[in-house]
């Protein structure tokens, strides 16, 4: 393998500005959107006393996840000792802390006392699984950052791959964290599940990759930066992979509901034909995000296609995006269980509607602005990516 | 003696006043502080609970339930929130056994668990448990994530949606803050019973020290059958039902 040069990208085209400006607009619709929420109170967004978490955690949660998924390739590289990612490490770093800052910024902007973030950085309770959170997200902030220093000074390459294994671990972490959240809460049958845990973790092998498979290929067609075969199908059969373990996981989890009859109504959630979370699951989780994306992952037709390759990544995306929402929102419109072979008639017990907002919509999509003008900045300024990666750099073994 | 012209007269007695007032007023702060509060200290050698009988509950105490709650507590004039964002401290159900058909009408609100998990997951520790067993909020540090409301398997917490105006001098409440029900803390450290308790003038809703076995509380649960509400999660409830 030749040597790795990384090198900033020039950042002075007409479409760079564009990005920016455009990501910027998203931005200010955004912060537009917070104040008008924070101004008013929660009222005049779609969320309410059944469903306190909307639209906002979607999106907070998605980032979340996505960012520990991001870390993945450089891990591949340090802690597994894939030579072939090694190139793809810097950015893997970058992709991760910048999912990460988005999905953060939705969270806090979405507490109805977001001036109050003081508050939960000094007040901790340590039984809360959200407060085990705060530390994880903030440990992997520093963590990542030093991961980078070590990938970047030369000095210090040489403890990459050490840091590199508690980056990893970390990650690990913080995924069952984010799971736990909503796997340790035994009120809800629709939630009350461990397998919560390495199900978000799986979902994060997913998401993650996608959202590093767009970043490459487009960032590196938009600086005219040779990318080879060999990495493109590479993290294109990784992705197959993780899709279809996110598939197992769904599966099993719904095993489990319709078997179980005291979880019936969570079963519910799959085959209500009239409900939006039942159509939103099928059409928008298994199809678009899952079946979908396989099938332009590995059916013959497609090999080679990298359009393909980026519309599977899409899915991927869009498809999680609903996930997140179905599992978030989707599991708290169906009443709890609160008098087991009775039925409420009056006071509790039906299914809550949940209508999101514009505000509300706009700062899930600010979130997702952040990350990608936070990447699209580190590389003008920092050398993250590789100056090349076509095959003859990026692979050792590769035979012209 | 020597006799005092009117400038020494005035001199010396406006000392021995200032003096006087000096030492008195330091007596009588010791004095006060020495003196035993009007309230005794929270413990735990109380827990204070409730009891509601369904059979003797009738529709009518269910709604004289939840308007002397929001009497006391202020909640319910919310002019913006809609449907499921209006505050519900406590909240009227009619439940019926899916095999037997039999009805049965309750008042639902925060059960103040012994093992809440509303305090289990909060991270800012605003979701707190007294000594007595009361399960409250402190609004000061509640930072509005609504993690309790997830985690409440009573579906008891409201969210406050909007900025409120004349609100009780006991019970600030505060926009993009959780509240639920407080057993009325204010008027049980005074040794009243909470509001919804004296709106029902029949036993259908005993209040008191679940732990004084002399108290009527303690007695007639030790005599007549009763549940607790998700009884399953071993949450150790202090309100419980007979009836249902």
């Amino acid at each position: 393998m030749s040597i790795i040069r990384y090198e900033q990208i020039q950042g002075k085209s007409l479409g760079f500005y564009a990005l920016v400006a455009g990501l910027g607009a998203f931005i200010l619709a955004a912060l537009g959107g917070v104040y008008f929420m924070e101004h008013n109170g929660h009222w005049v967004t779609g969320m309410n006393n059944r469903i306190v978490w909307g639209l906002p955690h979607v999106f907070a949660l998605f980032l979340i996840v996505a960012a520990s998924g991001a870390l993945n390739i450089a891990s591949i590289a340090s802690v597994f000792g894939k030579k072939i990612y090694k190139p793809l490490s810097r950015l893997s770093g970058l992709v991760a802390l910048a999912l990460l800052a988005g999905g953060l910024m939705i969270l806090v902007l979405d507490l109805g006392r977001p001036d109050r973030l003081i508050v939960a950085m000094t007040e901790y309770n340590f039984k809360s699984v959200f407060a085990w959170n705060i530390i994880l997200y903030n440990g992997f902030f520093v963590i990542v950052a030093v991961y980078l220093w070590m990938m970047f000074e030369r000095r210090l390459n040489k403890f990459s791959a050490k840091v590199g294994l508690i980056a990893f671990i970390w990650r690990l972490a913080l995924t069952t964290g984010t799971g736990s959240i909503f796997g340790l809460l035994v009120a809800r049958h629709t939630y009350d599940a461990m397998i919560m845990a390495p199900k978000f973790v799986v979902m994060s092998f997913s998401f993650g990759l996608a959202f590093f498979i767009l970043v490459l290929m487009s960032s590196y067609q938009w600086s005219n930066r040779p990318l080879g075969d060999v990495i493109v199908n590479r993290l294109r059969n990784l992705l197959g992979v993780f899709v279809a373990a996110t598939m197992y996981f769904v599966m099993v989890f719904h095993i489990g509901n319709i078997y179980l009859a005291e979880n019936n109504t969570v079963a519910m959630l799959l085959f209500d034909i009239d409900s939006i979370y039942t159509k939103l699951f099928w059409y928008g989780q298994i199809i678009l995000g899952g079946l979908i994306p396989m099938a332009l992952i590995y059916h013959p037709m497609f090999k080679g296609n990298r359009s393909a390759i980026g519309l599977a990544s899409l899915l991927v995306l869009v498809g999680g995006i609903i996930q997140m929402y179905v599992l978030i929102v989707g599991g708290q419109a169906y009443p709890m269980e609160l008098f087991p072979g009775k039925e409420v008639l009056e006071g509790y017990g039906t299914i809550v509607i949940y209508t999101p907002t514009l505000p509300e919509l706009m700062l899930g999509l600010g979130g997702v602005a952040v990350a990608i003008i936070a990447i699209t900045y580190l590389v003008k300024f920092l050398p993250f990516l590789p100056e090349s990666l076509a095959d003859e750099v990026a692979d050792p073994h590769h035979q012209k | 003696m020597k006799k005092l012209n009117r400038r020494e007269f005035i001199k010396g007695s406006a000392t021995s006043t200032i003096g006087v007032a000096t030492i008195a007023s330091g007596i009588s702060l010791t004095t006060f502080a020495a003196q035993p509060k009007e309230t005794n200290p929270v413990t735990n050698e109380k827990r204070w609970g409730m009891l509601i009988d369904t059979n003797q509950l009738t529709e009518e105490n269910i709604d004289d339930m939840v308007d002397a709650c929001q009497q006391e507590q202020g909640w319910g004039g919310e002019e913006h929130s809609t449907g499921h964002q209006q505050a519900g401290w406590i909240k009227k159900l009619k439940v019926r056994d899916t095999t037997t058909g039999r009805i049965s009408n309750l008042a639902l609100m925060c059960q103040h668990c012994e093992e809440p998990p509303c305090v289990d997951v909060c991270p800012t520790n605003a979701s707190m448990k007294r000594e007595d067993g009361i399960v409250l909020v402190d609004k000061h540090l509640c930072i509005g994530c609504r993690y309790c409301m997830m985690a409440c398997p009573y579906d008891a917490r409201s969210f406050v949606h909007e900025d409120l105006t004349n609100q009780k001098e006991h019970m600030p409440r505060g926009k993009g803050t959780v509240e639920s029900c407080t057993m009325c803390v204010h008027k049980v450290d005074k040794g009243e019973q909470p509001a919804c308790v004296a709106s029902v003038d029949s036993d259908a809703v005993i209040f008191g020290d679940l732990y004084d076995s002399s108290s009527k509380i303690n007695q007639t649960l030790k005599k007549i059958q009763s549940t607790q509400i998700r009884a399953d999660l071993n949450l150790n409830t202090a309100v419980r039902y007979s009836g249902v």
